[in-house]
């Protein structure tokens, strides 16, 4: 065979040429993305329109005209209210905000004794971090120190009455930090609770199964607001005469049953998820049960369910501003109080006040479900059917 | 080692053997359970009884038959001061069965068009409902409520300036929503009778054209056969009476509207806020429904010449419902429960008016019961309902 190439061949390679101009260019990506078919079409305009519509009004509310700075209502109120913004304006208080903002934090604890709140705080930020980043180590020394020990210390320090601090009843807890103590004690309840409930639930023996699913299907059919009442009025009755229980661990009580039972459910599913052959594996090993469901099942079925676990968190969060209907003030229930005080009433202050509390509430949520969908990336092995 | 087995039978029945015995181990912890729980029940029943006689409240249910003493706003029965408790727990279950069915079919339409635009190849759509999505699913339906019945509807004008819509007689303010109220007149129950029969025919001829169809393929324009049946047969009865319907005219007055029906803003804050939050959790149900089909599905009906609309019908949309319908049935009992928080604007719901009851009567164990019946029953009947659906639509297999 000769070594040249026919004189067909080619010699050199042609330079590439560019891309199609209907698939790269900005115009081809909204033709293909927004201007499909004549239904992509009006869809489209139909959004844009919303957008417009809804888009420029809410900016301008939000921020152009809103008052930023004041010390009372006159700066929120146009002038026949008796403020001094002229007649016609709207737009949001956030003075109000800036003004209140100690109290929807902190609710009515006294201003001298707010550094225990924030020590507690920036505790628990110390110790809730490490347990969120997978990488670092210790996580069973993190886990004990922030389930076991931060709890009581919390506790002591928030409440006082001992080491020299004073007591602060919990009547004059309040605001974010209410609702932080609720979702923290409910998730840290509901998840023990909720794991017993569903082993007990799938268990052989049928008195201990009947209860827990006797306990489990009566809560959940109930609305939540409905236990609140009862841990409100009816705990008080079930203890002994002359035995009282503070207002606010009556809605603990509340709110950590009422999680544990959404957790059982939850659990369950993880559990029967898991084959059969794993418990028999574990029963052939000659594991004891509390072994194989600790070393074994559970690893296993908690991993198959974390979104779902975050979904119960999420939940609880949101749940925690029923309070506010039995009369605590958690965070949506301060920000309530404050629409009534009379140096800030104001046709924009509430409106203001619940956007405020919303958008709390919201990046709490929005941060949990984000956080769920990484750690459900990050545990995914490989093994998911 | 049989032999050994049953030449030593003393040893079965020693401490040791029967305390490693699951059977004798299972049976110790449940007598010990019920033990414990049985003086649990008792010690709080002692105690209940115990602290009730000595604040003097009575118990019973005696006390659904005393005047009530407190109005109701919002009725779909009638109701005064003076009618019984009883009266006044059911026009508040009343209350709560109407929110919650009006409230699912508003939330699953929401649900069904957002899931839906989520998925659009449309950029624009796909993030706005995204965005409606991630919105409205992370804060407290709570606080939806308050938002819709103090910042939107506070912004609404007294009677006396009221919103009018001209020439329908709609009035807005800040005591709601006021229309014109449908009085029907002489014969109008031959309406709801035609109406009747033209739904119970519509069911027989899809019937005989499945029928038909199974046996010679020949299809028959059924849908449009019985929306004509439905909208026509009582039209036509309707004209023949003579149109028997009149109009209860709102007045517009100085301090108040008379007549008309109106709908009160506390209805109106929790039926919205309600149908936005649940259908923002529908939405993403919907969403996983479809996308849980798979695209091998889509392809084969594709591939064997079925038209796109055809093949969403008969092909992905009843295999998405199989996972749509569980977690459905969950959002709606959800949607059911949340109800309860129209107390929190003032709504007569169940909850609301059983609150009050138990206010002034101080019989907490008896209203927290009816409570439970009522919310345990309708949770347990709606999913017997749902598990039979649910069964009726599961995938058959060899």
């Amino acid at each position: 065979m000769s070594n040249t190439s026919p004189h067909y061949v080619r010699s050199e390679m042609l330079t590439p040429l560019p891309p199609p101009s209907s698939d790269a260019s900005a115009a081809a990506w909204v033709r293909k993305n927004l201007f499909a078919s004549p239904k992509d079409t009006v869809l489209t305009l139909l959004g844009a329109l919303l957008l417009i519509l809804v888009l420029p009004g809410m900016i301008n509310w939000l921020f152009i005209q809103a008052t930023w700075t004041g010390a009372d209502r006159s700066v929120c109120a146009t002038l026949v209210q008796g403020g001094t913004q002229p007649d016609g304006w709207s737009g949001a208080c956030w003075a109000f905000v800036g003004d209140r903002f100690q109290q929807f934090i902190f609710g009515r604890y006294p201003i001298e004794e707010r550094w225990r709140p924030i020590l507690v705080g920036i505790t628990l930020i110390a110790l809730l971090v490490p347990i969120l980043i997978p990488k670092l180590p210790r996580k069973g020394l993190n886990a004990l120190l922030l389930f076991v020990v931060f709890p009581v210390v919390a506790f002591f320090l928030l409440s006082g009455g001992y080491f020299g601090l004073s007591h602060v009843e919990t009547p004059f807890w309040g605001g974010l930090m209410v609702t932080l103590i609720l979702s923290f004690v409910g998730i840290a309840v509901s998840l023990p609770l909720g794991i017993l409930l569903a082993l007990g639930r799938r268990s052989q023996m049928p008195v201990i199964k009947t209860l827990c699913v006797g306990f489990i299907e009566i809560i959940r059919g109930v609305p939540l607001i409905t236990v609140l009442f009862m841990a409100n009025v009816m705990l008080p009755l079930f203890l002994p005469t002359g035995w009282t229980i503070d207002n606010f661990f009556r809605a603990l009580v509340g709110v950590a049953l009422f999680a544990s039972a959404y957790m059982a459910e939850v659990i369950r599913g993880g559990l029967q998820a898991i084959p059969k052959g794993q418990f028999e594996g574990a029963d052939s090993l000659g594991l004891s049960y509390w072994q194989k469901i600790w070393l074994v099942v559970m690893p296993q079925a908690i991993k198959l369910v974390i979104p779902g676990i975050v979904n119960t968190f999420i939940g609880l969060f949101k749940d925690t501003s029923l309070v506010s209907i039995i009369g605590m003030f958690d965070l949506l229930g301060v920000v309530q109080l404050n629409f009534r005080d009379p140096s800030w009433i104001t046709p924009v202050t509430p409106l203001t006040g619940l956007i405020f509390a919303g958008f709390i509430f919201w990046i709490f949520c929005f941060g949990m479900s984000r956080y769920s969908g990484f750690m459900e990336r990050h545990l995914d092995t490989g093994h998911k059917r | 080692m049989k032999k050994r087995a049953t030449g030593a039978p003393a040893s079965d029945f020693s401490l040791r053997a029967m305390v490693y015995d699951p059977k004798i181990r299972s049976i110790f912890f449940q007598v010990s359970t019920a033990i414990i729980f049985v003086i649990l029940v008792w010690m709080i029943s002692h105690n209940v009884a115990e602290n009730l006689a000595r604040s003097n409240t009575a118990s019973g249910f005696d006390f659904l038959k005393r005047r009530a003493g407190f109005d109701i706003g919002d009725s779909l029965i009638p109701y005064t001061a003076d009618s019984s408790y009883g009266r006044a727990i059911f026009v508040g279950f009343l209350n709560t069965l109407l929110i919650a069915a009006i409230g699912i079919v508003t939330a699953t339409i929401i649900g069904f068009l957002i899931g839906l635009g989520r998925l659009s190849h449309n950029w624009l759509i796909s993030r706005l409902c995204t965005v409606y999505v991630e919105i409205f699913r992370n804060i407290p339906p709570l606080l939806v409520i308050f938002f819709l019945y103090k910042g939107v509807l506070g912004v609404l004008p007294n009677v006396k300036d009221s919103l009018e819509i001209p020439g329908v007689h709609i009035f807005l303010n800040n005591r709601g929503l006021v229309f014109p109220k449908a009085v029907w007149g002489e014969g109008s129950v031959w309406i709801a009778i035609a109406f009747a029969i033209a739904v119970v025919a519509s069911l027989l001829i899809r019937r005989w054209s499945y029928k038909r169809q199974m046996a010679t393929g020949q299809q028959f324009p059924i849908f449009k056969v019985a929306a004509g049946l439905i909208i026509g047969l009582p039209l036509l009865v309707f004209l023949v009476l003579g149109a028997p319907l009149s109009f209860d005219i709102p007045q517009g007055g100085r301090f108040n509207i008379s007549g008309g029906s109106s709908i009160l803003p506390e209805f109106f804050a929790l039926y919205i806020a309600l149908s936005l939050y649940t259908g923002s959790f529908i939405a993403e149900i919907i969403r996983a429904g479809i996308r849980g089909v798979p695209k091998g599905q889509t392809e084969a009906a594709t591939a064997l010449g079925i038209q796109p609309s055809t093949t969403t019908r008969l092909v992905v949309v009843p295999q998405a419902m199989r996972i749509i319908i569980p977690p459905l049935t969950s959002q709606y009992l959800n949607l059911t429960k949340n109800s309860s928080l129209g107390i929190a604007v003032g709504f007569p719901d169940l909850v609301a008016t059983g609150g009050t009851t138990l206010n002034q009567t101080g019989q907490a164990v008896e209203v927290v019961l009816i409570w439970m019946v009522v919310y345990l029953s309708l949770s347990i009947s709606s999913s017997l309902f749902m598990n039979w659906f649910n069964a009726k639509m599961a995938l058959v297999e060899r």
